[in-house]
């Protein structure tokens, strides 16, 4: 084992008595099984009672040439005895597994942080690889860190050695030895690992054991280690929260759970048509397992035909869902104004990504708000819910269903590779603590003089659901623009004006059943407002937290009801001196406040594929009140060394 | 199809109060009236049938027949159907659709619903021209069709729909055409098979691209060029005077005299809707030299799409109940009691 001194003396260390928080980034090749190591960490971290976020990030490519800048993929976690709303800014531990990986990603370790390096990986090969003239482990490149390399690789064939296992399988078990050895660090239970391991591995025991036994070895490696260098046992606190039951979610898996819940709130069998698609396929691989509920799944041929089945099924009675992310969506456009046209429900899920085209797949945006706002031929209004957190995903979920159901319309939910990827800890809630909204069909006919009406709209202007196979109410929808309450085809001026205007009202008319906006953190009128809308939600919060510690009048309003927006919104911003917008986008939402409200709203943008550091945010408050004459207020360039990318 | 009890309808049971708004003499009147005869014909229940449509003259259909009717968009009305039928096996489902709608802008979904085999009736109204957008050239017109878009021909091949369906999987390809007296009976077995049916029906469109199938669906003279194929019975026409038979040296279709109604001795081949190789042959023979193959040229039922799909949902919740509590609390959990339990945010 060799290790460096770190040659610094200020910044955070690692070796601290019971921290609040802190911030680990598992970084390897992409073939490495980071984003697994990371997954079981969570999930330990989580049983220790610690609040957490976490952020997987990883490329395109499934298996990218091995040990290339570009194939590194990484999993940050940040835990904490307090309450945790981001994956955290600078890592206080890295794990790199091999060259590209300590590249790529040792920039953003805090000074004074820890880096834990596999040597076995340190070969010519992988350093010329990685682009490194020379080995940063020798040369002191990496004084301002404490280092401790090592070669895991080789610790790990000679754990696994009793099992007789290939060479390349038994270097698959390095992630194991690595996660044994987060586990002693931060305290953890190897119980549920265990566990795991034995249960993914039932078929092929030799296996399990081989990997517990590479878990057990690194974890035996930090108790014998622990007097040599500058490895300390760490123990964080569990964090206080509400007493129940709770488990770890993702928002792919909360979105997936949040429509079976709102489709058994609606009393409706719900239907599910999707295309794969990163980020969005998750959603489509969790509702096969929940055929239970009253859920069909179809695999379309295309994104098209999947929005088009959801339609057809929920013009047959169904709650038609469809899924995707931006590219997806784009193609979507046209059936969605053919949802809005014959009136029948529908949720829509966006899980956006960094675009435009096929743009980044696996690197998270918010950049589809026009989309799933104005995105559409014609005067095409329709609600737009925006889910702020993995856990949050599940309640928009149920928000859309009763949405779409209530006000026949489609209904988008935007969600983000971040939320879908990323997990964190989850009350699980009571399904009876929820008000069912059931759904009712059309069985007689709603005109005894004459045929049935199906776009006869009722006191709040909504038409009748009608389900073919109803005896008598035969009747025929379409895209083409329909007489008054008839619904056959009539296109006369005063008809068009009417029925666009009336799906208009419709639509704004959601504002009336859905909350008030509230304020998140701080008062109701003041300095600054800082407003933000989905994923960003945790760097906000946090960031304006920190400025009202240091005595800043600021306040957080996230939003929710992205369209339409609250009823009370535009009073309740106009209650502050300034508004400021940080979005993941070039100032989407911005644009619609100042639209809508006529209010000088400051954008604040980052569009790199990496969620905002809490830094960045609280820089850009600082601006409204550091009193510097001709300060542009909010205009803060985005830090790029916080999350690097690959130079190659 | 599906299994409900046959009703007793009259072709006016299927008329709308929608007045009709194609073209004086369109060959889509003929259509119409021939699915409102065979409707009756086979016991259809106005409430569980659903047409379905996408853009296009042809796709104004479902406005004009009594049942319930979705009037989708362009090329999709298979995928449509895929959610209605789905959502609700029970329900008849037809789908209306044109050479443009089903083999150009749609030709994706028309593939897939064909391989799926939901159970539906596939209409596809081939008049070789793109109508509602005023004449341009279709991926079924004839190379050297002049047209707004080709004004000295186009240069394009054009596609077989039948070849293309077969192509597709299809386990039912039939043939008629507009005015054809039979084909109500082609509809009749259409509906009655079980899996998706495609009926390719040549179509007229007396405005931009008039008579042109007149060379075997002329009123009267060009019977002579039609071969109607029928299961068990020799492959015969003009007045049973040729036939077809297998030329053994290059494996494919030849025309031959039959003399004295000796098709026997001709050779004459047998119809077998089952024979998927005949089929091909049928579709794919050049009309001028062969005549058109009309009638039910494909027929060999297979499993549906919405049956497999449901057995497959019964073997995946088998032994599962759907309780959400459960389902919300799965995986690895932990409690927090109310001792541990401090307070949430610091501000």
């Amino acid at each position: 084992m060799a290790t460096i001194s770190a040659e610094h003396e200020t910044g955070a260390s690692v070796q601290d008595a019971a921290p609040e928080a802190v911030v680990v980034r598992f970084a390897g090749d992409s073939g490495d099984g980071m984003q697994l190591t990371g997954g079981q960490f969570t999930l330990s971290t989580a049983l220790a009672g610690n609040d957490l976020a976490t952020f997987p990030d990883f490329p395109a490519e499934i298996r990218a040439p091995q040990g290339t800048l570009f194939g590194v993929s990484a999993f940050q976690i940040n835990f904490g005895s307090q309450e945790i709303t981001t994956a955290g800014d600078a890592p206080d531990v890295l794990v790199a597994m091999n060259p590209a990986a300590l590249k790529t990603n040792v920039p953003a370790l805090k000074p004074g942080g820890l880096v834990i390096i596999d040597t076995g990986e340190f070969n010519k090969r992988n350093l010329e690889k990685a682009k490194y003239d020379t080995n940063p482990v020798e040369d002191g490149s990496l004084a301002k860190w404490d280092v401790l390399a090592f070669d895991i690789s080789a610790l790990t064939l000679e754990a696994v050695k009793p099992f007789g296992l290939g060479n390349k399988e038994a270097l698959r078990c390095k992630n194991m030895w690595t996660l044994g050895l987060a586990l002693w660090m931060f305290d953890r239970d190897r119980k549920p690992l265990t566990d795991w391991l034995n249960a993914k591995f039932a078929k092929n025991p030799v296996l399990a054991e081989a990997n517990i036994a590479a878990l057990n070895a690194g974890h035996a490696y930090g108790e014998t280690a622990e007097l040599a260098g500058p490895l300390k046992k760490l123990h964080v606190d569990p964090v206080p929260s509400e007493p129940g039951l709770y488990r770890t979610i993702t928002g792919a898996e909360a979105v997936s759970l949040g429509l079976v819940a709102g489709a058994q709130l609606a009393d409706l069998p719900m239907f599910f048509g999707g295309y794969p698609i990163t980020p969005a396929s998750a959603i489509l691989h969790n509702l096969v397992k929940m055929k239970e509920f009253g859920v069909t799944t179809f695999q379309a041929e295309d994104e098209i035909a999947a929005i088009c089945a959801a339609i057809g099924a929920s013009y047959a009675g169904h709650l038609g869902v469809t899924s995707s992310s931006g590219p997806g969506i784009a193609l979507k456009g046209e059936a969605m104004g053919l949802a809005i046209m014959t009136e029948l429900p529908l949720v829509i899920v966006n899980s956006q990504r960094g675009g435009p085209s096929t743009g980044l797949p696996t690197k998270t945006e918010q950049s589809d708000l026009y989309q799933a706002v104005y995105g559409r031929n014609g005067d095409a209004p329709l609600p737009v819910i925006a889910a702020r957190s993995p856990a949050d995903a599940f309640e928009c979920a149920i928000e859309a269903c009763r949405i779409a159901v209530q006000y026949m319309t489609p209904v988008m939910l935007l969600t983000d590779g971040y939320i879908g990827n990323a997990s964190e800890p989850w009350k699980v809630p009571d399904p009876k603590s929820y008000a069912p909204f059931p759904v009712s069909f059309l069985e007689q006919t709603n005109n005894p003089e004459g045929k049935v009406l199906p776009f006869k709209r009722d006191e709040r202007g909504i038409r009748p659901w009608i389900k073919p196979g109803t005896e008598g109410l035969m009747h025929r929808i379409g895209g083409i623009e329909k007489g008054i309450d008839t619904g056959d085809i009539d296109y006369a001026p005063n008809v068009h004006q009417t029925q666009t205007d009336a799906r208009k009202a419709k639509v704004d008319s959601v504002a009336g059943t859905i909350p008030a906006q509230d304020v998140c953190l701080g008062e109701t009128s003041g300095k600054l407002a800082v407003v933000g809308w989905g994923s960003t939600f945790g760097p906000i919060h946090q960031a304006v937290r920190r400025a009202r510690r240091k005595g800043m009048d600021v306040s957080h309003v996230h939003v929710r009801h992205v369209w339409p927006l609250p009823a009370n919104l535009g009073d309740l911003l106009k209650g502050f001196d300034r508004v400021l917008v940080p979005e993941m986008n070039t100032g989407q939402f911005k644009t619609v406040l100042r639209d809508q409200f006529v209010i000088d709203a400051v954008p604040l943008n980052k569009v790199s594929g990496q969620p905002f550091a809490i830094g960045e945010i609280e820089d850009a408050i600082a601006t409204f009140f550091d009193g510097i004459p001709g300060h542009a207020e909010g205009e803060v360039p985005v830090n790029e060394t916080q999350l690097p990318t690959p130079e190659a | 199809m599906n299994d409900m009890t046959p009703i007793q309808t009259t072709l006016k049971d299927w008329e709308t109060d929608q007045e009709v708004r194609w073209c004086p003499g369109c060959g889509d009147y003929a259509i119409l009236k021939a699915v409102q005869r065979t409707l009756p014909m086979v016991g259809a229940d106005p409430k569980n049938t659903v047409f379905v449509s996408g853009i296009g003259c042809s796709s104004r259909f479902p406005y004009y027949v009594e049942s319930y009717g979705f009037h989708t968009i362009h090329g999709r009305a298979p995928a449509f159907a895929t959610g209605i039928k789905l959502a609700n096996p029970d329900l008849d489902v037809w789908l209306v659709t044109g050479d443009g709608d089903g083999m150009s802008i749609g030709g994706n979904h028309t593939m897939h619903v064909l391989r799926r085999n939901l159970n539906c009736q596939i209409m596809l109204f081939n008049n070789e021209i793109y109508g509602l957008t005023k004449g341009q050239y279709s991926p079924t017109s004839r190379a050297g069709t002049s047209s707004p878009t080709s004004p000295i021909g186009s240069v394009d091949r054009p596609a077989l729909p039948c070849a293309f369906a077969l192509g597709s999987g299809a386990r039912f390809v039939a043939r008629g055409f507009d005015v054809s007296k039979n084909l109500p009976e082609v509809l009749k077995a259409a509906y009655e098979h079980k899996g998706a049916a495609f009926i390719e029906i040549f179509q007229n469109c007396i405005v931009y691209n008039k008579d042109v199938f007149n060379d075997f669906a002329a009123p009267k003279g060009a019977e002579d060029r039609q071969l109607w194929c029928k299961a068990g019975e020799p492959l015969l026409f003009a007045k049973d005077t040729k036939g077809l038979a297998l030329d053994m040296d290059t494996l494919t279709l030849k025309v031959v005299d039959v003399v004295n109604g000796d098709w026997q001795g001709a050779g004459v081949m047998v119809h077998n809707p089952r024979n998927r190789g005949l089929a091909h042959m049928l579709v794919e023979m050049p009309f001028g030299p062969f005549p058109m193959a009309l009638g039910v040229i494909y027929d060999d039922p297979a499993p549906t799409f919405e049956s497999a799909v449901v057995a497959e949902r019964a073997r995946l919740i088998e032994g599962k109940t759907a309780d959400l509590g459960k389902l919300l609390s799965k995986g690895q959990t932990w409690t927090v009691e109310e001792k541990d339990a401090a307070h949430g945010l610091m501000d």
